[in-house]
């Protein structure tokens, strides 16, 4: 998922992620010296599974642990997924390349987290009884579009490595990555459907997720709009020589 | 004289060259690493509601109230009651659904103060022999209290035991005198935004209301609380006095009341007006019948990792099948 990070110039110039006018320069000083990046995130996600943890060990958790927990982990899950997806749109919007660089850990983060909360839900909740989980994921919309959101995650996951773009080319990767918004679409649609009576919380989700998009097509608009122009351009020049 | 030069560190304690030479960037990184990681963490903590979700401290046990004010003296224990083990006074107080006092579970712990259970005054309204307005003290002084110990199972798929203290809803409904054409019970929670902050928000449409048919209300087990734990409700239990009717999902007792109507239609319920294809009037506990999101075929009780079967009527069928006997009850639901 972070395709920022190579230090040897990459053949494709999409992979630096950054901004045209940058590509021919040599990484920077300063970009190559926040070490410290990637790992504080991965840290930093960690500290609420800690927490949930913690309670649980102290009894902290009130008097229904397991729904507790459940809830709390998939919201985790969903806002690592937001968060994930917004990398692009913060680039587009502040021009900063560093939430590119954290991509990736958010999208594992994601996954894991997605993880989590399917097994606390099978093991803990359902105490694995495997027939009612198949037939809850058959029988009831919510669990199956939460379902369907963390079989997708897997072949994301299994293709966050480097080695993976260039297996798979980056075309061809990027293609794949792309399910990512259909996951965050079907993450909102599974916290939505699962919520009683206040739907605040979904719709705000839904909302980032949606101003994410409407970024990305007004960028990709943009980059659309200079490549006529410039075809154009060479056109007409052409045509004056 | 002599002096020895003190004996030099082992140049396994040396500092490599190049860290000694990058330290001020090394400090600086891992302070931007805390730094990051611990803002990162913890704006996920809060995003993920885990503040709000830390288990509020339990009320103490209310005091009784003055002797000569009104005798809170339990008069009859037993009756109907289960010998399954009584879920803790903590978690009975402390994980509630209480909307009108938040929407998690630990907002009505937090919130329940707010409520001022005395003086507090029950309108009796509709078709009855004569409409009045009730005391709360009358009631205790008219009826005594009962312990009744009943399951509670929410609709949620969760269940407790708790011990309540109240009086049969029947000798309420018999005093009352209600005229030939009371088929329906209609139940009003207070409104009043001072008191249930929760009513700010629009979540549901306040006040809170629930219903029950004439016949159920007449039923033994249909109950009317003032006590918990053999003291008064606190605030987010419903206090002074809720509904009870432990064959029902949980959301049919409906709490702090402040309004009972008899009238001939059948009242329309919050639950139902918001969700009617989630909540039917009846709200019958029914393993078969799923709620559309979930399964009631099981529940986990309060306090127990692994899940139980849910029974029919939560157990009290042979106290209440009567009442529905011929009804199709996946249709009312």
């Amino acid at each position: 998922m972070d395709k920022s990070r190579e230090q040897t110039p990459a053949k494709d110039p999409e992979l630096l992620g950054l901004h045209p006018s940058e590509r021919q320069k040599p990484p920077t000083r300063r970009s190559s010296q926040r070490d410290w990046l990637v790992p504080a995130f991965v840290a930093g996600s960690l500290i609420p599974f800690a927490s949930i943890a913690w309670r649980i060990g102290r009894g902290r958790l009130g008097a229904n642990p397991v729904a507790t927990a459940l809830n709390q982990v998939g919201l985790l899950a969903l806002i690592f997924l937001v968060a994930s997806l917004s990398c692009t749109p913060l680039k587009i919007a502040f021009t900063w390349t560093w939430p590119l660089r954290v991509r990736r850990a958010l999208g594992l983060a994601a996954f894991f987290s997605a993880l989590l909360h399917f097994s606390i839900y099978w093991v803990l909740d359902q105490n694995f009884a495997l027939g009612s989980v198949v037939k809850d994921v058959i029988k009831r919309p919510f669990i199956a579009v939460g379902f369907a959101a963390l079989v997708l995650l897997v072949p994301l996951a299994l293709t966050s490595t480097k080695r993976s773009v260039s297996r798979l080319g980056f075309r061809r990767w990027q293609r794949l990555h792309q399910l990512a918004y259909v996951i965050g679409v079907l993450g909102v649609i599974h916290f939505y459907l699962r919520v009683k009576a206040d739907h605040t919380l979904p719709i705000s989700y839904g909302l980032v997720l949606a101003l994410g998009f409407v970024l990305r097509v007004a960028a990709n608009a943009k980059k659309n709009r200079d490549a006529r122009l410039r075809a154009e351009l060479r056109a007409a020049r052409s045509a004056s020589a | 004289m002599s002096r020895k030069l003190p004996r030099s560190p082992p140049s396994s304690e040396l500092t490599p060259k190049e860290l000694y030479t990058r330290r001020r960037e090394f400090i600086k990184s891992s302070a931007l690493f805390l730094g990051t990681s611990a803002a990162l963490g913890s704006g996920l903590i809060s995003l993920s509601g885990m503040g709000s979700a830390d288990p509020p401290v339990a009320p103490p046990l209310l005091p009784k109230p003055e002797p000569g004010t009104v005798s809170w003296q339990i008069t009859r224990r037993g009756r109907y009651a289960t010998s399954e083990p009584q879920t803790s006074y903590e978690d009975i107080t402390t994980y509630n659904n209480f909307y009108e006092l938040g929407l998690s579970k630990s907002d009505p712990a937090r919130l329940g103060f707010r409520i001022k259970p005395r003086p507090w005054t029950i309108e009796i309204r509709g078709a009855v022999a004569r409409e009045q307005t009730l005391d709360v003290d009358t009631l205790i002084r008219w009826f005594g209290l009962e312990e009744r110990i009943y399951r509670m199972r929410c609709v949620e798929a969760w269940s407790m035991v708790i011990p309540w203290l109240g009086f049969p809803l029947a000798d309420l409904v018999k005093r009352l005198e209600p005229s030939s054409s009371a088929k329906y019970l209609r139940f009003t929670t207070l409104l009043d935004p001072e008191q249930l902050p929760g009513e700010e928000s629009r979540v549901l449409k306040w006040p809170y209301v629930e219903g029950l048919r004439l016949d159920e209300a007449m039923n033994p087990l249909a109950f009317i609380a003032l006590g918990l734990y053999g003291a008064p409700l606190p605030g987010q239990n419903g206090a002074p006095l809720r509904l009870v009717v432990p064959w029902k999902y949980g959301f049919k007792g409906g709490k702090s009341l402040v309004e009972i109507r008899f009238q001939e239609s059948e009242p329309e319920t919050t639950w139902s007006h918001a969700a009617p294809d989630e909540y039917g009037f009846y709200a019958n506990v029914n393993p078969k019948v799923d709620h559309p999101r979930w399964s009631q075929a099981t529940e986990r009780r309060i306090g127990e990792l692994s899940r139980r079967k849910t029974l029919p009527f939560n157990g009290y069928g042979e106290y209440v099948a009567d009442l529905y006997r011929g009804m199709d009850l996946t249709r009312y639901f």
